[in-house]
């Protein structure tokens, strides 16, 4: 891991010179912002568009700010996560600048693992600023606070935004072309999807993570809490493992 | 002898395409080793393998004394490499990417200060150094390239074409640096321009089509092809005399190559050894003159320079075409 703390740091003054981390802390305020106002609106505004007859909407509930806030950081975030992901290796490779530092003593092992966790950072500063934003707001729009499981369940959600980024990551390193990164991950989310229709399968899948975080942030007790987390967490081993054997012996020479 | 370099039938295919075939070469420690070729000889992919960006398909290669395919950082603590078009991280400013570079090779702290400092100097970007790389002009960049190809003083520096982006005072000077670097480094240049590597390098290899043509010191190489020249400055306005010259010397059996430049007439005749043609050109080269009628105010044999030994060895001099078309088409285009 030669160069591995070097390279950290340049990956994190990268992630702020390019604004990567500006935008993230950004869209992950607006998610957190945004779970507890639907949750607290929706109704409100279905009555003011004349409702839906014959059925009388329940007043919000804590479980619908829950339900809002895995939407928004989840299933939104994983765009975002696949947006700054697909041109961590692919763009250096493209530019020419992984072969600039290739050639200094640097292991492509860490010019790979500086990237992954500065990425996982960032992504973790997203979701936490998420968390603290929704909480700290639901409690005046419902005279009530989330059980302390939102925050576990914020980690959960971390864990399902970082599968994600782990394929897209292998497809970063696999192609030069970010684009095809991005069709990279967007592809394995759609083939995870996919496979979560098969019964029981959800608890394989990252999919699985998501029925964890809003059990956990309900104060419920999740089934499978172990295999679930333990079988994502090697759904994120996978890729990078793939994606450190694959760069370690490509030829890094751009062409023009 | 000690070699910083050495090669052994290295080889390099790409699909069908043969970009290096059987190479061997030994760079003696602390010399300045030009390597030339034309477009797409494969220079550069040989920079690539001896600095292990590419995997080479045969052969082996050690650098510093260290096995090319099999010693990663620790081979690459020892080289400093400039690509052909130098690539940095825009968003970094000169500085910052010096220091990063110190970084990667060890360097922190005041020690790092002072290299950072030393290196923007001799680069003369000090006052460029807090302004973004991607602001840089081509020549800048390649500056820097030089000195984040320095910052860890190399063992075995590796130039790509180091010089195609400098303006004439960059080029004094990178020559001046490289020139200095005699003895300490090992610097392989690889390079098209001939006036440079004439002025710098001791040793020469030419390559074309990957294969490696010819290895010597420069000197060697100038004895080899010592094939003499002979330049003629007739005195002006007496153009169609010396067209008829041109035609008579052409005619020789002994002649290769007769070109018109700048009012000098530059005769080169085919190698002496063999059927002793020097001396046979020099006793018909006056007789020609005063037949034709043509009065010379400079008479002289010279020694060719690297250009025309590299045009003959890649084999584009002896060509039955006494000029090169290009400029043979844009004389005709200006009659
Ligand atoms: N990645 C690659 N894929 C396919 N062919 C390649 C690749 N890299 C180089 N080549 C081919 O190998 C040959 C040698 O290329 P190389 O870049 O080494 O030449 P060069 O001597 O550096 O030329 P130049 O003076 O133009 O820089 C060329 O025919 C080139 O097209
Ligand atoms: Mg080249």
């Amino acid at each position: 891991m030669t160069g591995f703390a070097v390279m950290v740091r340049k990956e994190w003054r990268e992630a702020l010179a390019n604004n990567r981390l500006l935008v993230v802390l950004i869209v992950f305020t607006l998610f957190g912002l945004i779970s507890p106002v639907l949750a607290k609106e929706t109704p409100q505004l279905v009555k003011s568009l004349g409702g839906v007859p014959g059925i009388q909407l329940p007043p919000p509930q804590l479980s619908d700010v829950v339900t809002q806030f895995i939407k928004n950081v989840a299933s939104n975030g994983i765009f975002v996560a696949i947006l700054i992901t697909m041109g961590l290796v692919a763009r250096e490779k493209e530019r020419g600048t992984a072969a600039f530092v290739l050639v200094k003593p640097v292991t492509r092992l860490a010019f790979l693992a500086a990237k992954i966790l500065t990425q996982s950072v960032v992504l973790a500063a997203g979701i936490a600023l998420a968390a603290l934003v929704a909480y700290w707001y639901t409690i005046p729009l419902f005279n009530a606070s989330l059980a302390g499981g939102f925050w576990a369940a914020a980690l959960v959600i971390w864990l399902y935004l970082l599968v994600m980024t782990s394929w897209t990551f292998l497809g970063s390193a696999l192609l030069t072309s970010q684009i095809g990164a991005a069709g990279f991950g967007l592809a394995a989310f759609i083939g995870m999807s996919l496979l979560s229709i098969l019964p029981n399968a959800n608890r394989y899948l990252p999919g699985g993570l998501l029925d964890i975080a809003r059990l956990l942030a309900l104060a419920q007790t999740p089934q499978h809490l172990a295999l679930t987390i333990g079988v994502n967490c090697a759904w994120i081993a996978i890729p990078l493992i793939m994606a450190f054997l694959v760069f370690g012996r490509q030829e890094l020479v751009a062409r023009q | 002898m000690e070699y910083a370099i050495t090669c052994t039938g290295l080889s390099k295919r790409y699909g069908s395409l043969a970009a290096l075939t059987d190479l061997s070469l030994a760079i003696p420690a602390g010399t300045i080793y030009g390597l030339l070729g034309p477009n797409g000889a494969g220079k550069t992919t040989l920079t690539h393998i001896l600095t292990g960006l590419i995997h080479a398909s045969g052969g082996a290669a050690r650098v510093a004394g260290l096995d090319v395919a099999s010693s990663g950082v620790a081979l690459r603590r020892r080289i400093g490499v400039l690509e052909q078009q130098p690539l940095f991280y825009g968003w970094m400013r000169g500085r910052e990417a010096l220091a990063f570079t110190g970084e990667l090779f060890g360097l922190r702290g005041a020690p790092l200060r002072a290299r950072v400092a030393e290196m923007l100097a001799v680069s003369g970007l000090t006052a460029a150094a807090n302004r973004r790389i991607s602001g840089y002009s081509g020549g800048m960049r390649q500056r820097l390239g030089l000195a984040l190809a320095l910052i860890n003083r190399p063992e075995v520096l590796f130039l790509d074409e180091p010089i195609s982006s400098l303006d004439p005072e960059g080029r004094y000077d990178l020559l001046q640096t490289i020139s200095q670097l005699r003895g300490a480094t090992t610097v392989f240049m690889s390079t098209h321009i001939l006036a440079d590597v004439e002025r710098v390098c001791d040793h020469v290899a030419i390559l074309d089509h990957g294969k490696l043509l010819i290895a010597a010191t420069v000197a060697e190489l100038r004895d080899r092809y010592a094939q003499p020249i002979f330049l003629l400055e007739p005195e002006g306005g007496q153009d169609q005399a010396v067209g008829y010259l041109i035609d008579q010397i052409r005619a020789e059996a002994w002649c290769t190559r007769v070109t018109l430049e700048g009012g000098v007439i530059r005769v080169l005749a085919r190698d002496m050894v063999p059927d002793h043609s020097v001396t046979r050109a020099s006793e018909r080269i006056l007789p020609l003159v005063v037949a034709a009628g043509v009065h010379l105010q400079r008479f002289e044999r010279s020694r060719p320079d690297l250009e025309d030994i590299f045009l003959q060895i890649v084999g584009r001099g002896t060509a039955a075409d006494p000029q090169p078309k290009l400029a043979q088409a844009a004389q005709e285009g200006t009659k």
